[in-house]
Formats: C-alpha cells, sequence, structure tokens
C-alpha cells in the first residue's frame, strides 16, 4: 500500500483540481447570468457605458491600428511572394482581405484585446475589492454588479467587434500600401479581387459575430477574475495573468469551433 | 442609557467553519450615542462590525435595528436599511476612479433624484463640516492618510443616516488628523442625532468621545460602561488594554510548549 500512496496523492491532487475547476466554472456562470440580470441600469444610465466604452475600446485604438497595419504589410508580402510563382499576383487583395476579415481581424483583435483592455479590466476590479471598495459600494446600498461589473462588460462587448473592424481595414490598408504602393501589384484588380470575393454575410458578418463571442468571453473572464481575486497583491497579479492566458486560449478553442461552423467547406 | 435603542445585539454567535468567534454577545446602542467596540485584534469586533451592517449571518441569535432583524431581511429589505446606515471602513475605502466631490455625490446620485445644483451644495456643506471643502477638486490619491479619512467620513454621512459605523477609523493617523477624525465622529453625531458604533483598539481617543464602551475578549463581553466606569475598572484585562501594559490577562507569548524543549536544553 506504502508503495501506491504516491499514485494515490496524485489521483487525489487531479481530482481535487477538477473539483475546484468544474466549481469556477459554474460561478463564472452564475457571475455572467448576474450581469445579465443587473444591465438594466447600464442601459438606463448609458453614460456609465460610455465611460468605459472609452478606457476599453478608444484607450485600445492605438495598440489595434498599428498592429493590424503591420499584420496588412506582412499579409502582403508574404501573399504576393506566394501568388507570385502562381501568377496569380491580382488575387493580393482577395488574399488579405478574406484572412483578416475572417480569421486574422477577429482573432488577433481578441488577443490585444484581452491583453490591453481584459487585464486592465481585472487589475482594476481586484484593487477596488483589495481596497474595500466593492465593499463600501454594498454597505452604501449600490449593487457593484450592476454599477461597476454591467457597464465594463457592456463596453466590452461593443468595443470587441469594431476594435476588430478597425484591426481589418487597417490590415486591407497595409496591404494596399505593401502589394500596390511599394510592389507595383495593379490597383485596380487589387480591389476588385477584393470586392468580388468578399461576401458581406459569409465573410464580414461571420468575423463580426465571432469578435462578438470573443468579447463576451473576455470580459466575462476578465471581470470574473478580478471580482474573484483574493485581495492581496499576490491575488491581483495572479488574477491579472490567469484572465490574459485563460482569455487567449479560450479565443483560439472559441475560433476552431466558430470556424468549423460556419465555413465547413463552402 | 435610557433613551430608546436603536440597535439591540440578543444572544448572538458567530462561527467560522468550527470556530466560535462570537460566544453570546448582548448590547444595545441607544438613540444619539457614540458607543465603541474594542478588543485586541483577532477578538472578533470586525466580525461583530460585518454582523450589524448585514455582510455576515449570524450562527445564532439576532440583530435587531430599528426594529427590523437584519438577517430576515432579503436584498431588498438590507439594501433599504442600509440607505439609512453609513459605514466608514477603515482607510476610507474611496473610489479611486472619482474626485472628493464625485466620492460624496454619489450616494446622492444613486439614490435621489435631487438636482445637480441641490446636489452641489449639499456636497459642500458635507466637506465643510470636515473641513475640508477646498479639496473638492482633487482625486482620492492627492489626499493624505488623514484626509482621506475625513473625506470618507464626509461621503459616510452624505444621506444623514440614523446609524453610523466606523471600522478603526484611528487606525494610522497622525495626531493631529487624530483628533480632526475624532471630533467629527463626535460633531457629526450630534448634529445628525445619528447613533455611531466605533469599533477601534485606540483606548485614548475613543474614551474622549464616546458614551459607552464595550470590551470584547475571545468572542465574550469581558467589560462595558462610561468611559468613567472603565478608566476606574479594577478588571485586569480592562487595566491591562487601557493602559498598554505588555503582559497580563492577555499574555505577551503566544502559547506553546516548554521553552527548554524548543532550544534543545535538556534538564
Amino acid at each position: 500500500m506504502g508503495a501506491l500512496m504516491p499514485l494515490v496523492r496524485s489521483v487525489r491532487n487531479i481530482g481535487h483540481h477538477l473539483v475546484e475547476a468544474v466549481w469556477r466554472l459554474g460561478y463564472a456562470t452564475r457571475f455572467f447570468a448576474l450581469i445579465l440580470l443587473n444591465s438594466g441600469l447600464s442601459f438606463r444610465r448609458f453614460h456609465l457605458i460610455i465611460r468605459e466604452l472609452f478606457f476599453s475600446g478608444v484607450m485600445s485604438l492605438i495598440i489595434i491600428l498599428v498592429a493590424g497595419l503591420f499584420v496588412g504589410v506582412v499579409l502582403g508580402l508574404q501573399g504576393y511572394e506566394t501568388l507570385k510563382s502562381y501568377g496569380s499576383e491580382s488575387s493580393l487583395g482577395q488574399l488579405v482581405a478574406l484572412s483578416l476579415v475572417r480569421e486574422l481581424g477577429p482573432v488577433l483583435a481578441a488577443l490585444l484585446f484581452a491583453s490591453r483592455a481584459g487585464s486592465a479590466m481585472t487589475a482594476e476590479i481586484g484593487l477596488m475589492k483589495a481596497t474595500e471598495q466593492v465593499a463600501a459600494m454594498e454597505m452604501m446600498a449600490v449593487n457593484p454588479i450592476a454599477r461597476v461589473v454591467a457597464p465594463r462588460f457592456w463596453a466590452g462587448v461593443i468595443s470587441m467587434p469594431l476594435l476588430a473592424a478597425m484591426f481589418s481595414v487597417m490590415g486591407v490598408f497595409g496591404g494596399y500600401l505593401v502589394g500596390v504602393v511599394f510592389i507595383g501589384v495593379d490597383e485596380g484588380s487589387f480591389w476588385s479581387q477584393m470586392q468580388f470575393s468578399v461576401d458581406f454575410q459569409h465573410d464580414i458578418l461571420n468575423g463580426v459575430l465571432k469578435s462578438f463571442v470573443f468579447g463576451v468571453a473576455i470580459t466575462v473572464i476578465a471581470l470574473f477574475e478580478g471580482y474573484d481575486a483574493p485581495a492581496t497583491a499576490e491575488g491581483v497579479s495572479g488574477a491579472t495573468t490567469r484572465t490574459v492566458v485563460q482569455s487567449s486560449v479560450v479565443i483560439l478553442l472559441l475560433d476552431v469551433v466558430l470556424t468549423a461552423i460556419m465555413f465547413r467547406g463552402i | 442609557m435610557s433613551s430608546q435603542p436603536l440597535v439591540e445585539i440578543r444572544d448572538v454567535n458567530f462561527t467560522y467553519d468550527t470556530r466560535a468567534v462570537l460566544k453570546g454577545i448582548n448590547m444595545t446602542f441607544h438613540k444619539g450615542k457614540v458607543i465603541a467596540i474594542m478588543g485586541g485584534s483577532g477578538c472578533g469586533k470586525t466580525t461583530l462590525f460585518r454582523l450589524i451592517g448585514g455582510a455576515l449571518k449570524p450562527t445564532k441569535g439576532e440583530i435587531k435595528i430599528d426594529g427590523q432583524v437584519m438577517h430576515e431581511l432579503d436584498q431588498k429589505g438590507l439594501y433599504a436599511m442600509r440607505r439609512k446606515m453609513g459605514v466608514l471602513f477603515q482607510f476610507g475605502a474611496l473610489f479611486t476612479d472619482m474626485s472628493v466631490y464625485d466620492n460624496v455625490a454619489f450616494q446622492m446620485r444613486e439614490h435621489t433624484d435631487l438636482p445637480e445644483e441641490m446636489i452641489h451644495d449639499l456636497v459642500m456643506m458635507k466637506l465643510n463640516a470636515v473641513g475640508l471643502r477646498g479639496t473638492h477638486a482633487l482625486m482620492p490619491a492627492e489626499l493624505s492618510g488623514g484626509m482621506a479619512r475625513r473625506v470618507a467620513l464626509a461621503r459616510t454621512v452624505a444621506l444623514d443616516p440614523m446609524l453610523i459605523l466606523y471600522d478603526e477609523p484611528f487606525a494610522g493617523l497622525d495626531p493631529i488628523s487624530l483628533t480632526a477624525v475624532g471630533s467629527s465622529i463626535r460633531s457629526l453625531n450630534n448634529a445628525l442625532g445619528a447613533t455611531s458604533v466605533v469599533v477601534t483598539h485606540d483606548v485614548q481617543e475613543s474614551l474622549k468621545i464616546v458614551d459607552y464602551i464595550y470590551f470584547i475578549a475571545d468572542g465574550v463581553i469581558v467589560a462595558e460602561g462610561t468611559p468613567e466606569e472603565i478608566l476606574a475598572s479594577d478588571k485586569p484585562f480592562v487595566h491591562q488594554f487601557v493602559h498598554g501594559e505588555m503582559d497580563g490577562p492577555v499574555p505577551f507569548q503566544y502559547p506553546s510548549r516548554d521553552y527548554k524543549l524548543d532550544l534543545g536544553v535538556n534538564t
């Protein structure tokens, strides 16, 4: 029996972590339901959402625009090199636009949003808890989920698709810059191929839907981690790290699922 | 203490897991009085504070505020009760993303339909009462610890509460701020006709401003009385606490096994 003890301990540890993970998932789901139930105030006093839109959306603009431009430039360069070998450089516009609108725009913008705005949300709410600001609000008969959490949730959900769209627009501009302006791909075929192949409903709306789902996932993870963070410096820093790691994994996982549903060989 | 009771604590017990924190606490807080709850660290006074605020439910017994049993209230009832209460947290708990003005105006905007001009006048009056009208445009990070505590005090009384709870209001303050906060607690209580409960271990400052004192040790009330009675008390615990003696009924040494055994000395 003694020799089996390490094995028993490992199985017990795995079980313990699994049970804890299920508990946390349950808490997070309940937290999400509470956010939805307490969203009325946010819409009655829309200025609360506007304020958070500035912090999570507008303040993320620079990193999104710069990253979008660079990704578009790289796509243009790599795409041109590959298409050249098939003699179809004129399809560069199509390649750049579809890659960005369907995949890279929503996914990369979401990853950047999780790192920039998600981590900030977690740290802010975690520190509000650690400094008893959340408890103070409760004692003032103000529901912190309605007053603090819900406006941030809706701001994240609204800003995510907009940021993804801006990422894609900057990416297309980057592809145009490197493909048409610097390499010399025909401008007419660059734009017409793009216009011909990008379908509004199938490509653009699906991309928007993806970024909306990512927005919900990131903000729920970020807000839950902040709200659930232990009231210590280590607790808040650990929660911030978990937000970025979990959001990134969830974004990629959801992307696989959504892509499989939206684009199965059509 | 002959006036009408506002808070009645009857046989309150509270247990964390299996550890009994409070054991059969009975207290009565009368209207218009300032009451201190004192005791060493970990004696259960913060738990009692949270029970009075409705943040915790007693394992046994009841806390009645203004005739209503706190743990029987649903969230709506609890929030309605909390609108009549003010709570000052240990380090103020000011909202760091709002200015001093917005902090004091917070509850007025959340719970009333007052026009902004009236809120402005009320905020200025509250800040004037704590001597900090000039700080209205500052952010909490720009205030000293004592000033932040006084702004938090102005926010606590924003809606003229009938019951004000103070959690360690004197912790970490310089002597000038200490006196300022102490006298503000007394003067605001008198001006509002409220009842104040101060959870603290600052004996000297509390004795100057309170009407009645409860001493808690190991989850039970070990002494109670007016400041004069407490100062004259010959109970060993009260004597040790009031005079800040290092050793006594509360021992200096944490319980441990024989010292010689720990040093490895054979006798």
